[in-house]
């Protein structure tokens, strides 16, 4: 088997739209949740969301190209165009060697309901022009990634809920690991427009903290009353070792492990200790320690009541007594759903590098099950050597990944 | 609708929506040779002539409109 390496990444989020400017965000615990004006009066219980500027493609992107990307898509491809500069992937490299593409995505909300409102008025499909089935469809990051960046490899889109980012790095380690390809660009991408959480609204998950949207997302706290939603995108250049040594890229760090299950549960939104433990247990048997070798949990804490109180269960189960920090970087960015995944990684790929773990912000009082973790409730500087990042979905889908320094 | 407002209607949406170089959009610009129109841009300017000139392009009508003087052309017929 071989081993995978990390040799870029790239981020486009509410807490910036750079590796250095989201390393300030999560060094001081700033959040990036602020107000959509538009969402009371569309008829949302919560106007609250992570606020994620909008890339300007004009100029970068010809037209052609341009023209079946949704939101997500287009995050994706800011994202993917630091990780490939970071990884010192250029227009050759990229046109000369195959590489492959698994992004997380499970929505595309937007243009599914503009062409639907289109239909409805002229009843004919021709008025619909030819830009909506590239946006509508779920694999609209990967479509639109391959094509833009000539890519030649392993290409497809992975919906597993609010673990899709986290199950396309564990799918791009195992093809790379088992030696199908050498090097794969993975990520996950979120749109943040308010058609495509409405229907996540409607079950009542979201914070309606509206007065304090910087303190609405309270992972852990015992007075959090739901999630906030958010998204952008990550996106990671993942590569065989000695692939990376040969062209003398710089690595950033190894993933050595990746964990996976289904709850089994009856019902579909609810979390599950025995799942989160199971696929924390299998990531750290994959990558051969033991908990004690872990040094920070990037927890899928979201803020809501169940959700957290699971997962502290899981986490109590396999870390009590054990030196891990653990914080969720949710407090900060809200809830990032199919990209968080991703977006965690990269984030705790920046605590590695930069000796310390970000803030679990908002964690005032906590609650009764997570008194007992070791949670980082201020940023601590401290070397991160392995870390384990977790993720789950609606359905029972659980994944995890550890990644370690090199 | 003047042919003067037609041709500056068509200039104007060939270079906002489609992105064709101003310089590049003569009467006699070929539209897939010299302006780089191809059949998807050709299912966005179905809709959006229906919005700027409130008709429907047929297909079976476009044949042999390859320049943007025919195009005018075209669009002055169902307009007038």
């Amino acid at each position: 088997m071989r081993r995978v390496v990390i040799t870029g990444m790239g981020i486009w989020s509410c807490l910036g739209t750079d590796v250095d400017e989201v390393k300030e965000s999560l060094y001081k615990g700033k959040s990036g949740i602020g107000i959509d004006e538009t969402r009371i009066p569309y008829g949302f219980q919560s106007s609250l969301t992570g606020i994620v500027r909008k890339p300007e493609l004009k100029g970068l992107i010809d037209r052609h190209l341009r023209r079946g990307m949704s939101e997500e898509a287009e995050y994706a491809y800011m994202a993917s165009r630091q990780a490939f500069e970071m990884a010192s992937v250029d227009e050759d490299y990229l046109t000369s060697n195959e590489i492959g593409c698994l992004f997380g995505n499970d929505s595309s909300a937007k243009p599914v309901i503009e062409a639907e409102a289109i239909m409805a008025e002229k009843h004919d499909t021709e008025l619909l022009g030819q830009s909506f089935i590239f946006q509508a469809m779920n694999s609209t990051v990967t479509m639109n990634l391959s094509t833009i960046f000539h890519l030649k490899g392993i290409n497809f889109t992975v919906s597993a809920a609010c673990a899709s980012g986290s199950h396309s790095i564990g799918l791009a380690y195992m093809f790379i690991k088992n030696g199908l390809q050498d090097m794969i660009l993975c990520g996950g991408a979120q749109e943040t427009n308010f058609y495509s959480m409405a229907t996540f609204d409607a079950i009542g998950a979201f914070s309606r903290r509206m007065s304090d949207p910087a303190g609405a997302s309270r992972p852990f706290d015992r007075d959090r009353d739901g999630l906030v939603p958010s998204g952008g995108a990550a996106a990671l250049v993942l590569e065989d070792y000695e692939h990376a040594v040969k062209r003398g890229a710089h690595i950033l760090a190894e993933v050595t492990g990746y964990g996976f299950s289904s709850n089994g549960t009856a019902v579909i939104s609810q979390p599950s200790d025995e799942g989160c433990v199971r696929a924390m247990q299998r990531a750290i048997d994959d990558a051969g320690i033991s908990t004690d070798d872990i040094d920070y949990i990037n927890a899928h804490a979201t803020s809501t009541r169940q959700g957290d109180m699971y997962e502290a269960i899981a986490l109590d189960r396999l870390f009590h007594g054990k030196h891990a920090l653990i914080s969720s970087t949710k407090g900060m960015t809200g809830h990032e759903c199919w990209m968080s995944g991703a977006s965690e990684i990269v984030y705790s790929l920046i605590m590695m590098r930069n000796d310390f773990v970000a803030p679990n912000i908002n964690l005032e009082n906590r609650d009764e099950y997570s008194r007992p973790l070791n949670l980082a409730e201020k940023t601590v500087d401290t070397e991160v050597s392995t870390v384990l990042s977790n993720s789950f979905g609606f359905g029972g889908t659980n994944s995890a990944l550890i990644i370690k320094k090199i | 609708m003047t042919r003067e407002e037609i041709e500056a209607k068509v200039k104007d949406f060939l270079i906002e929506d489609i992105e064709i170089d101003e310089e590049k959009i003569t009467p006699d610009a070929k539209l897939k040779d010299d302006l780089g129109i191809d059949s998807l841009d050709f299912v966005d300017i179905v809709v959006i002539v229906e919005k700027k000139f409130g008709f429907k392009i047929k297909q079976e009508e476009m044949m042999g409109v390859d320049t943007v003087a025919k195009f005018c052309d075209y669009i002055e017929t169902k307009v007038k």
